[in-house]
């Protein structure tokens, strides 16, 4: 049935460059989580303002981010500001839109485990004498942090999946656009892309461990 | 400023894409439906027993799916199967909605008290129609919404799909901007044409969950 042979060595050859591919889109991926949590949180708060030019901002940006696929939003970024002469890299529009996807769907999550907050902690921290920012940076997101840590960390996998679309505008040192370069030079595309999805495979197994281990240590009373 | 070469049959060539990305929408869906059911009924029937299932659909999780659209086109002309790209993106994208059905389908189930299963047991109901007359309306209900994530996240998946070669919405909107170089335009309305077959999803989704709960 297979009228084909399998050239495992030279996929293992190319495997500490693909592991440096690797660590590229780990990297991207926690700046994307990291910017996309600070930008998430800012837009919770917007959601929740009187102001409708503030709220109409924030629930179109969490909208778009969840209603159109992030390969487009990547793309938009990519080719749509060109359209206005702002030449961005490849890597900066990738992580510019798994940036704004995360926020998108970081926020939604927010908006739920800011409900199960109760009102009460924030007038307990306001009459306290805390300010408003304190009441929120002391009580408030802690709290919040604590309810939305699963879902935290399951976007982290999925912004490591999705740092994989980067190879379609064209980056090439993280894992799969390293894994592209060497499918064109060589035309191994099973072995290679095999092994990134092994690669893929052990990032998100490790990332679930260490969230499980992270909770296991953080949210022991 | 604002002439543009964008003529109506761009358009038309930009809707045909999105036809398609919804028949690939609908085909992986199907496939994933029916797969994903199976598999989280057995998920919640056998837990122990079908633990290596559960393993093998983690994988379709945990690896991204532009990998696994090319691992499975390569493997299709390995095993020299001659199958249409279309078929192949179909193929994935079920397995890959498959994966997380089980999981939405296992947890609906399970939200079902075992009490209530248990009284249907001694009403003299066999196991097939505990499962068919009890379980499944209660279990339904609490997977839909999950289930709806689910297909509007599969259709946005399905722009990946580009990747093997198939001409969808987003593949379309690109070789029309090839054409006519006027990326902002073009990518803004195939945005729009996402963002308005998301909200139709989710508008018949919501009808459908309304109605449901008139009888409850």
């Amino acid at each position: 049935m297979f009228d084909y042979s399998f050239h495992w060595r030279i996929a293992f050859k190319a495997l500490p460059d693909m592991l440096n591919g690797a660590w590229v889109t780990l990297e991207t991926a926690a700046l994307s989580m990291l910017l996309g949590t600070l930008i998430a949180l800012l837009l919770t708060l917007l959601r929740q303002q009187q102001n409708p030019l503030l709220r109409g901002f924030a629930e179109t940006w969490v909208s778009i981010a969840r209603n159109t696929p992030s390969l487009f939003q990547i793309y938009i970024l990519y080719f749509g500001l060109g359209a206005f002469g702002l030449h961005v890299s490849s890597w900066l529009a990738l992580l510019a839109g798994i940036t704004f996807n995360n926020a998108g769907y970081l926020a939604e999550n927010f908006r739920g485990g800011l409900k199960a907050v109760p009102d009460t902690q924030m007038r307990a921290a306001r009459s306290l004498g805390m300010n408003a920012f304190q009441a929120y940076r002391l009580i408030i997101v802690p709290q919040l942090l604590r309810i939305v840590f699963h879902p935290l960390s399951n976007q982290m996998v999925w912004a490591v999946l999705m740092t994989s679309l980067g190879v379609i505008v064209g980056l090439n040192n993280d894992l799969t656009g390293v894994t592209q370069d060497y499918n064109v030079k060589t035309f191994r595309t099973f072995e290679y892309f095999a092994l990134a999805a092994v690669l893929y495979y052990l990032i998100a197994k490790t990332i679930v461990l260490s969230a499980r281990l992270m909770a296991w240590r953080l949210f022991r009373y | 400023m604002f002439s543009t070469s964008l003529t109506a049959s761009d358009l038309l060539f930009m809707l045909q894409g999105a036809w398609v990305t919804l028949q690939l929408t609908a085909a992986a869906m199907l496939i994933g439906t029916l797969s994903g059911v199976l598999c989280g009924l057995l998920r919640a029937a056998l837990p122990r027993a079908s633990l290596p299932l559960a393993w093998v659909l983690d994988v379709f999780r945990s690896v991204p799916l532009l990998i696994q659209f090319v691992l499975f086109n390569s493997l299709k002309s390995i095993a020299g199967l001659d199958i249409s790209a279309f078929a192949v993106g179909c193929l994935v994208l079920g397995i890959y909605a498959a994966a997380f059905c089980s999981e939405i389908v296992r947890s609906g189930i399970q939200a079902v008290p075992a009490n209530l299963r248990r009284a249907a047991r001694s009403l003299g109901m066999s196991y097939w129609q505990d499962l068919r007359f009890v379980v499944l309306p209660l279990a339904t209900r609490v997977a839909f919404p999950g289930w709806l994530n689910l297909v509007l996240s599969v259709m946005k998946d399905t722009a990946l799909v580009m990747w093997i070669g198939i001409f969808e919405l987003l593949r379309t909107s690109q070789s029309v901007v090839t054409r006519i170089q006027e990326p902002l335009l073009v990518l803004c309305i195939a945005g729009l044409i996402y963002y308005l077959m998301s909200l139709m999803v989710a508008q018949l989704g919501n009808r459908l969950e309304k109605r449901w709960q008139e009888n409850d």
